[in-house]
């Protein structure tokens, strides 16, 4: 269970919000909104532990993140704006390297299948670098077939997707939930997941605050 | 972790195969400087021989900062660097590993070329080996001081020069015993004095530095 407490993000002299309190519970599915510069991608990194919130605390079962570090760690599945990828690398190599320096080592096989699944059937060993945006991205994605992780934490997946992707990412992440795993995740984009709660966290609400709500 | 760390330095050693430029232009950086020498102050082996530790250490020094700036930026523009944060590995772990994979690229093959530039200035075989040994424990100082200078500049504009001007003053103790060793091996003096304090430098970055980098990376990334 994730639990933020009385969290505050200022950025330069701007709070972008004050006083966020919410907890997400296994089987659990958040939907973070607000318009550009509310501080969704903000409140994400503070969620994972890259950034650090002026006031508050994130816990995860019931202990501070940063006291736990390897513990937390070893349960977040974390794909941010940057799609952490080596054009150098094939799709293949990407994959497999980032799941093993993040502490889960796949076999080539499982990577290979996950790929094909992601549509990159063809494409895994090419470099990344002749890739299109949208394939890149689908080799970022494509950790989230092999995570082992409880909690994802998906900052605008979507993009660069075409529909066919973005139907096949809704089924991950239903499956995911399926399993009481844990997602928190932003997009400005259109998305239906079926016989799944969405909860709406809505920052950015008359300068600051929070409201929340279910669908 | 042993498995992780282990695929970090495939990584870094995949990717400098096949970008050879990056490790090509450190070597041609010191051997170019080097070089320069002879031409600019001439011909006269006897000035060569007497300034040639402390042009190659020099040389080394600069060619070893020439790549350090690149040494986490690569990661930190695609995202690769924050992943390594929050990856459940110690990032001090996987700092050491990118280090060590830096000075094998960078620091190893400035060590293996350095005979061929010491004899262009005139050295004995003797001193030759000497200067090959404090290069051999010189360099990785230079790679693990560097890394946490090029982990606190990550981000910043012109954080190239700010490295170095960060990095140069550090280097200095290095630079001192490193030359200074093989200007006592050219008088026929002991080296063990000059070693010792080149092996507690390299054992004291040894166990800091990662821990330092490691530090700032988070820093820079907040």
């Amino acid at each position: 269970m994730l639990e933020s407490i009385n969290l505050t993000c200022v950025r330069g002299d701007r709070t972008l919000f004050a006083g966020l309190n919410f907890s997400i519970q296994p089987g659990e599915f958040l939907h973070l909104k607000g318009h550009n510069g509310s501080g969704k991608t903000s409140l994400l990194r503070i969620l994972s532990g890259l950034m650090l919130q002026a006031e508050g605390e994130v816990r995860w079962h019931g202990e501070n993140i940063r006291k736990q570090r390897d513990e937390f760690q070893r349960e977040l599945l974390y794909l941010g704006h940057l799609p952490g990828i080596k054009g150098d690398l094939t799709a293949l190599e990407n994959l497999r390297v980032n799941n093993a320096l993040g502490g889960n080592t796949v076999s080539e096989d499982v990577a290979w299948e996950a790929l094909g699944k992601i549509g990159l059937k063809g494409r895994e060993d090419l470099p990344a670098r002749v890739l299109s945006q949208g394939q890149q991205r689908r080799v970022a994605l494509s950790r989230m077939l092999v995570s082992k992780a409880k909690l994802w934490i998906l900052d605008e997946p979507f993009t660069a997707l075409d529909v066919k992707a973005v139907g096949m990412l809704q089924n991950v992440l239903e499956g995911h939930i399926t399993n009481s795993g844990m997602i928190i995740l932003t997009t400005h984009q259109d998305f239906s997941v079926s016989n799944i709660d969405v909860r709406l966290l809505q920052l950015g609400l008359r300068g600051l605050g929070e409201g929340e709500s279910g669908v | 972790m042993i498995e992780a760390f282990r695929w970090l330095i495939w990584r870094e050693m995949t990717l400098a195969l096949r970008r050879k430029a990056e490790v090509l232009t450190t070597m041609l950086f010191f051997v170019i400087v080097v070089s320069l020498f002879p031409l600019g102050i001439g011909p006269e082996i006897d000035t060569l021989r007497e300034i040639a530790p402390g042009v190659l250490w020099v040389a080394a020094l600069l060619a070893s900062m020439l790549s350090l700036n690149r040494l986490f930026a690569d990661d930190y523009i695609d995202g690769t660097l924050e992943q390594l944060i929050i990856s459940s590995q110690p990032l001090a772990l996987m700092v050491f590993g990118k280090i060590l994979a830096h000075w094998f690229l960078t620091g190893l093959p400035l060590v293996l070329i350095s005979p061929v530039l010491g004899m262009q200035l005139g050295m004995d075989v003797d001193s030759i080996i000497i200067l090959m040994l404090t290069l051999l424990v010189g360099t990785p100082v230079l790679s693990l001081i560097g890394a946490v200078g090029a982990g606190l500049t990550l981000g910043v504009r012109g954080g190239g020069v700010l490295l170095s001007l960060l990095i140069l003053p550090l280097y200095i103790p290095v630079l001192i015993f490193g030359s200074g060793a093989v200007e006592s091996a050219q008088a026929g003096l002991g080296v063990e004095g000059h070693f010792s304090l080149l092996g507690a430098f390299f054992i004291g970055s040894l166990v800091l530095a990662p821990l330092g980098a490691a530090a700032a990376l988070r820093i820079s990334l907040d």
